[in-house]
């Protein structure tokens, strides 16, 4: 199975997926830029992207506790998920996200 | 050389996990340890990040969290007596004639010591900016991303943005004073204490604050001097007059000032041999998640491994005439001694 990421220069990317991997670790193998500093325990926020419109309805709502993390995320949209909140399912082949600014691994502190 | 100075056989950087052992595998070999980070208490990430998030590959322990494991680690260290010295960046490691190194923090204190310990993780906890185009510009003179002073926010124009503790407590405290306050944030749910949202909303229903639910995207002014901020809304943008903005969003790490110590880096990660751990300058080591070496796993428990022949390696820097004889905690009466236990 496959996921589309779009990097932040708009370059689609097709990544190869495997059941029960999240999103973010599929990100992160494929060398594709993202922070994810906490290594996917939904606890720092800095693994953030954008969910295509037409794919955001079809996964699992956020938990609140995903919600409350992505209070932290400073240019979250309401199509905005934790990466590494999103498990890979046979559902979710050809979903499609787009990497947020304040996701890159450098830049994000101040 | 100056009064102030403290010597030590060792500076380590960084209190989290693995710089927390390292203070109890350096102490085994008799070397005292000053212990700096930037944070206000011990712990790294375990206490930053996840201090209630549970921890499942620690040897020894099938479930332990993040706030758990820091404190047994201060149990475990307590008899080496490390002095800890919190809220401090370090800003420069240098090489003295002699060998040992001038360790400077930006509270200004120097450290001397035979032995530096890089343990600093992922760098250091600094506030989350913004991508909003061109925020660098306004930072330190109209965007500030904590409070140093109250003063500077008398008769402004607030922005606050967050939806947390920081960003309610500084909204409650600077409203008497600011000429306006908006207060931003992405949804009309706040984690903060619900004593602090209760107030927020009591400010809001009296008219003496504005609570806009949407996100900061713009800004605008000129030399630093903010004059608005742009925000988007579900109604669309829509602008508000601003002369401070304050970011509220957490933190995240940064390598720092690391970058500038003259190691060899790779990826921004400090390269060690896996004999020593020991960085390109000899005498400064470098253990847990900043160094990197063929192999290298981001765990905890390879950081203590780390630590243990880091220690090994140091104390032939620190008492180069002394023969070491390898002992165990389980046998050695001296080791039991150190500990206390006997």
């Amino acid at each position: 199975m496959k996921i589309v990421v779009t990097d932040r220069k708009g370059v689609e990317h097709e990544l190869e997926a495997m059941e029960g991997w999240r999103v973010m670790e599929v990100i992160r193998d494929w060398g594709l830029d993202i922070k994810a500093e906490c290594g996917g325990a939904c606890a720092c926020a800095t693994c953030a992207v954008y969910v295509d419109e037409e794919w955001i309805e079809r996964l699992d709502g956020p938990s609140e506790e995903e919600e409350t993390m992505l209070d932290t995320v400073p240019d979250a949209e309401v199509n905005s998920r934790l990466s590494c909140q999103i498990l890979m399912t046979e559902e979710l082949d050809g979903l499609r996200v787009t990497l947020c600014p304040s996701s890159r691994s450098e830049e994000a502190a101040a | 050389m100056s009064g102030n100075e403290i010597s030590t056989d060792v500076v380590v950087i960084g209190a989290g996990p693995v710089g927390l052992f390292a203070v109890f595998e350096l102490g085994l070999l008799d070397m005292k340890c000053h212990v700096i980070d930037i944070l206000d208490r011990p712990g790294g990430q375990c206490a930053e990040l996840y201090p209630e998030k549970p921890i499942y590959d620690i040897p020894g322990y099938p479930i332990i969290t993040g706030q758990q494991l820091t404190d047994r680690l201060m149990e475990q260290i307590a008899p080496f007596g490390a002095q800890f010295h919190f809220n401090r960046m370090v800003s420069g490691v240098d090489k003295l004639a002699d060998g040992s190194f001038k360790v400077t923090t930006d509270a200004d204190e120097v450290f001397v010591a035979k032995v530096v310990v890089i343990a600093a993780g992922g760098g250091s906890f600094q506030p989350k900016r913004p991508p909003i185009e061109g925020i660098e510009a306004f930072e330190g003179k109209s965007v500030f991303y904590s409070v140093r002073r109250m003063e500077d926010f008398r008769d402004q124009d607030l922005v606050i943005v967050g939806g947390g503790d920081s960003a309610l407590d500084w909204t409650l405290n600077l409203q008497p004073l600011a000429r306006s306050l908006t207060l931003v944030h992405r949804r009309d749910v706040f984690r903060a204490a619900p004593a602090s949202v209760n107030d927020m909303k009591a400010l809001v229903a009296d008219g003496k604050i504005s609570l806009v639910i949407g996100q900061a995207v713009r800004l605008e002014g000129e030399d630093g001097n903010l004059a608005k901020v742009v925000l988007k809304t579900d109604a669309g943008e829509m602008e508000v007059p601003a002369t401070r903005l304050m970011p509220f969003f957490g933190l995240t790490m940064k390598l720092g000032p690391v970058s500038d110590w003259g190691l060899d880096l790779e990826d921004n990660l400090i390269v060690v041999d896996t004999a020593r751990f020991e960085t390109s300058r000899h005498g400064v080591f470098a253990i847990g998640d900043i160094n990197t070496y063929p192999g290298k796993l981001k765990l905890i428990l390879s950081g203590f491994h780390e630590a243990a022949l880091m220690a090994q390696a140091a104390k032939k820097i620190v008492s180069p005439e002394e023969k070491v004889v390898f002992q165990y905690t389980t046998s050695s009466t001296k080791l039991q001694k150190k500990l206390g236990v006997v």
